[in-house]
């Protein structure tokens, strides 16, 4: 379809060219170096080696910060979308008072910047004498992977026609019979990718661990830790990497359920011809 | 009709904050009757049809199916099934896993259950298409899907809430046939939920046509359509023609009302009682006018001339001033005489006979908010 | 048959009032089904900006809070030139990055949505994609990028394009805005493609077929139809990035400084917590000001186009 903005016929598609090589590069430059024979981080390139992914194998504190991660993450991802499907469930379902209000208030954290939240959380979590701990760590990221949960979840049960529910009622299923059999597969897409992202970002996430963690560092906080050391740099680069790999791998994994889902659940009622 | 109604409706009442959905609607429904609920929207229709099925409880007033009060009775409880707007299959089951969706619970055996699946199929010719799912389906078909997974609970009452709106009209009319003969092969009490006349005119054995949250006339088609009772109900259901007259007065064989142009009519006594010289509202449909053509003569006649023409292929509309007529008539004409041929300002002759005139009350006032 | 047809409501019972049937409320159910993560939300977002709030009227004297009720803390966030200066770069620096970054996204924006034919959701994809990594990560190569040694400027003496490395890439508030320009460039293409696929596009039609060329029926009909999309993308990008700790800690040297390292100062070894809070909460509602007057602005703009 051509309607629209001035024909840029060449202009614009060199410009998504250029936009897609600015965001990618920064990206790529990580594996480029992790297999770099140097210390440094300079072109021209000194050669292939994998010393650097090997050494992360031997590193215990490195070890012990991914197993630290990996627990925050699922533990993350279980209770932001757990709390998540009650939310949305409750928004795309029933009309009460302050519906819009709450949709904000768990909303608000994409719009608010991420160390003010960061601070508030820590002076409550002192204030109530609790140690800063993975525990402290998972309360705060869940708060900040709502909202993404929240938007995922809000498409997949809006997306789905409402009368569903209500033919199986009809058809002598319970309300919660009629939830197993009809809601549950039905959401079930929107439910996997909620979780995926929501690990995703926790996995990734830095600014809150770094506040709200005591001395059980998570990986991005031990990255951190290491940047001072420039001699560091590369095997820092080559954990990067694989951390890069696994987020896109999940992410890439949510999306293709998302699509399949929307395939067949979309067109869920209505007549075309 | 038998004694005790299959469905009763008695005095229901829904209110939506101050929003009045129904206003004490009474209703009785037949066992085995194909009875329409006709209006346009937002009239009540979807409304009181959800009640019935348990998805709309009614602010006040009681519902009876087969004798016991339907009232706080969850949907799945209730002995009606229903096929949706939008037919509702269920995205993630195919076929014949929707069909025996709802006699799952029944705990039939597998080989009980792939026959009754298998037989309702069949009956809704859709045998072939059991392992397809809903995205592989026409819209045509994906209703018959949803009549067979409701029919095959063996409801009493089976409820459909516009079932054919959604398909396009060739469709639609294969469909009505279907779903009549359905009816008749099955037996049990259908209600149908429309806002297409002519749908509700050739499927239903009674129609109750609703305005505004009330039923404004209950009667088999041929009696609404011929002598509707108020002016919305006639002209809902086709076209009319509006007279006004005065009231002359009562007589054993009906009421006199004369009217301008077409004289002194007696026409049936109405329920109410009107007062001597009240203003009367009388209409004739467009199509018991009669075009006369060279020579031909009438007991009744009256002159006027083409304002408008419509060509329809079969008929012809056309619109006819008479002098002393605030509004022109509406006519329907055959094509066979040349009725398509005539011009703008032609005079013409008329004939209508005087027992085809029926009195229309006014309509009662809509009062949708509290 | 009687003649005066009697009234047939004198024969029933006078009308029953009508009596309200208690169900179970749709209210209380959704309630109910939302109240968890209420709680959760309120407890955990609401209660602790509450708690900052208090705190920032309040005063530390080394371990202990005196809960005093005092303006101090605000007169020395607002007043002391320190902390003038880094809110208002911090400020500037959010300013200039959301405008820029809408700048350069809208055109991607409006190539997917209306080039981007069945494929449209793997573009976004793509697009997404990036931003979905660690931040942290992506800072970093763009210090390995934008340094003195760095990968652009090794990159450009090898293929001696510059015999001199460019030093005021890094560690300034020049290095600052490219990395955050580039951290939100793809999250500020998303909330201007929904606006622009919500564009019914009869309307564009209806521009041309009235006289419009295409650049005038963007203009007239595109822009002004999608200015809900572009205030969320601008405001999805300002506010988060006033208080950025991440990107000046690595890249912004001493030149790009920004509020929130003030910030995690006194929750850190500097303990002056109402400080902090109350440097958080001026941050705050200064940025909403600024952002409220952006989008004010845009909207008079927009206005004036017709």
């Amino acid at each position: 379809m051509n309607t629209g903005a001035p024909e840029k016929s060449r202009l614009l598609p060199a410009y998504v060219a250029f936009y897609f090589l600015f965001l990618y590069l920064p990206i790529l430059l990580l594996p480029v170096f992790s297999f770099n024979n140097a210390a440094a981080t300079t072109f021209p390139l000194a050669g292939f080696t994998t010393k650097w992914y090997v050494s992360l194998w031997g590193n215990g504190e490195m070890l012990t910060a991914a197993v630290n991660s990996l627990i925050v993450g699922v533990c993350v991802s279980v209770l932001s979308t757990l709390l998540g499907i009650c939310a949305a469930r409750a928004i795309t379902r029933y009309r009460f008072r302050g519906r819009r209000a709450a949709n904000g208030l768990i909303m608000a954290p994409l719009f608010l910047p991420e160390i003010i939240v960061a601070v508030s959380l820590l002076m409550v979590v002192l204030a109530a004498g609790m140690e800063l701990s993975l525990a402290t760590i998972i309360l705060g990221q869940t708060v900040f992977c709502l909202p993404y949960c929240m938007s995922v979840l809000t498409a997949g049960f809006e997306g789905f026609d409402r009368s569903l529910e209500e033919a199986s009622l009809d058809l002598g299923e319970t309300a919660f019979g009629t939830f197993r059999r009809v809601t549950l597969p039905v959401v079930a897409p929107a439910i996997l990718s909620s979780l995926l992202v929501s690990f995703t970002i926790s996995l990734d996430e830095f600014i809150l661990a770094f506040f709200l963690s005591g001395t059980e560092p998570t990986l991005p906080v031990y990255i951190w830790g290491q940047l001072r050391f420039a001699a560091k740099l590369p095997s820092v680069l080559a954990l990067g990497t694989i951390m890069l790999l696994i987020s896109i791998l999940l992410l890439t994994i949510a999306e293709v359920v998302r699509r399949r889902a929307e395939r067949r659940y979309a067109t869920g009622g209505y007549a075309h011809a | 009709m038998p004694d005790t109604p299959m469905i009763a409706i008695d005095r229901v009442s829904k209110f939506y904050g101050i929003y009045n959905a129904l206003s004490d609607v009474s209703l009785n429904i037949g066992a085995g009757e194909f009875f329409a609920l006709l209006g346009p929207s937002g009239c009540g229709k979807t409304t009181l049809l959800r009640s019935i099925a348990g998805f709309d409880n009614p602010s006040s007033g009681d519902i009876r199916i087969d004798g016991h009060s339907a009232i706080g009775v969850p949907p799945n409880l209730r002995p009606t099934n229903m096929v949706f707007q939008s037919y509702a299959i269920f995205p993630h089951l195919n076929v014949e896993e929707n069909v025996a969706y709802g006699l799952k619970r029944l705990k039939l055996g597998a080989d009980e259950e792939r026959r009754r699946v298998g037989a309702a199929l069949e009956q809704v010719r859709l045998g072939h298409l059991g392992k397809r799912r809903g995205h592989e389906l026409s819209g045509g078909q994906r209703q018959r899907v949803a009549l067979a997974r409701a029919l095959v609970l063996r409801p009493k009452v089976l409820l459909l809430d516009e079932p054919l709106s959604a398909l396009d009209k060739k469709l639609r009319e294969e469909m009505q046939v279907e779903l009549r003969s359905l009816q008749r092969a099955v037996g049990i009490t259908f209600v149908l939920v429309t806002h297409d006349q002519y749908e509700a005119l050739a499927l239903s054995d009674r129609i109750a046509v609703m305005f505004g949250g009330r039923i404004a006339q209950v009667a088999t088609p041929k009696e609404i359509y011929q002598h509707p009772r108020t002016k919305s109900v006639a002209d809902f259901l086709g076209g009319m023609n509006f007279l006004s007259g005065r009231t002359l007065g009562q007589t054993a064989s009906g009421l006199t009302v004369e009217t301008e142009k077409f004289g002194t009519l007696t026409l049936s006594l109405p329920e109410e009682r009107i007062e001597v010289g009240a203003r009367a509202t009388v209409g004739i449909r467009p199509e018991r006018l009669r075009l006369l053509w060279d020579d031909a003569r009438a007991p009744h006649e009256l002159t006027g001339k083409v304002v408008n023409r419509a060509y329809f292929g079969e008929t012809t509309h056309l619109l006819v001033g008479v002098e002393g007529l605030e509004k022109p008539l509406s006519m329907i004409e055959t094509n066979t005489h040349g009725a398509d041929d005539l011009p703008i300002g032609a005079d013409i002759r008329l004939a209508y006979d005087p027992e085809a005139f029926v009195l229309l009350a006014d309509d009662p006032p809509v009062e949708r908010l509290n | 048959m009687a003649i005066t047809a009697s009234h047939a409501s004198a024969e029933l019972a006078p009308p029953e009032p009508p009596r309200p049937r208690w169900s179970a409320s749709e209210e209380a159910s959704g309630l109910a089904l939302i109240s968890p993560t209420l709680l959760y939300a309120v407890s955990l977002l609401a209660l602790p900006i509450l708690i900052v709030f208090a705190y920032s009227f309040w005063s530390q004297d080394y371990l202990a809070i005196d809960r005093a009720l005092t303006l101090e803390n605000y007169r020395t966030a607002l007043f002391e030139p320190m902390y003038q200066d880094l809110l208002g770069r911090s400020l500037v620096i959010s300013l200039v990055v959301s405008l820029v970054t809408v700048a350069i996204s809208y055109p991607i924006a409006w190539f997917i949505s209306f080039h981007g034919g069945r494929h449209k959701n793997l573009w976004l994809f793509l697009i997404t994609v990036p931003c979905w990594t660690s931040y942290l990560l992506r800072v970093m190569s763009w210090k390995v990028i934008l340094g003195y040694q760095g990968v652009l400027n090794t990159g450009l003496m090898s293929a001696g394009i510059t015999d001199q490395p460019i030093a005021s890439l890094l560690y300034n508030s020049n290095a600052v805005v490219i990395t955050l320009v580039h951290s939100w460039a793809a999250f500020a293409i998303l909330p201007i493609f929904v606006s622009l696929e919500k564009i019914d596009r009869s309307l564009i039609e209806a521009a041309r077929d009235l006289g419009d060329t295409r650049l005038m029926s963007f203009v007239r009909v595109v822009l002004p139809l999608s200015l809900p999309g572009i205030i969320s993308a601008l405001l999805i990008v300002m506010i988060p990035t006033v208080g950025d700790y991440v990107t000046p800690k690595l890249v912004g040297g001493k030149d790009g400084v920004m509020i929130a390292t003030a910030i995690q100062a006194q929750f850190g070894k500097g303990a002056n917590w109402p400080l902090g809070a109350a440097l958080s909460v001026t941050t705050m509602i200064v940025v909403s000001a600024m952002a409220g007057l952006t989008v004010l602005a845009l909207k008079l703009v927009v206005r004036k186009i017709r």
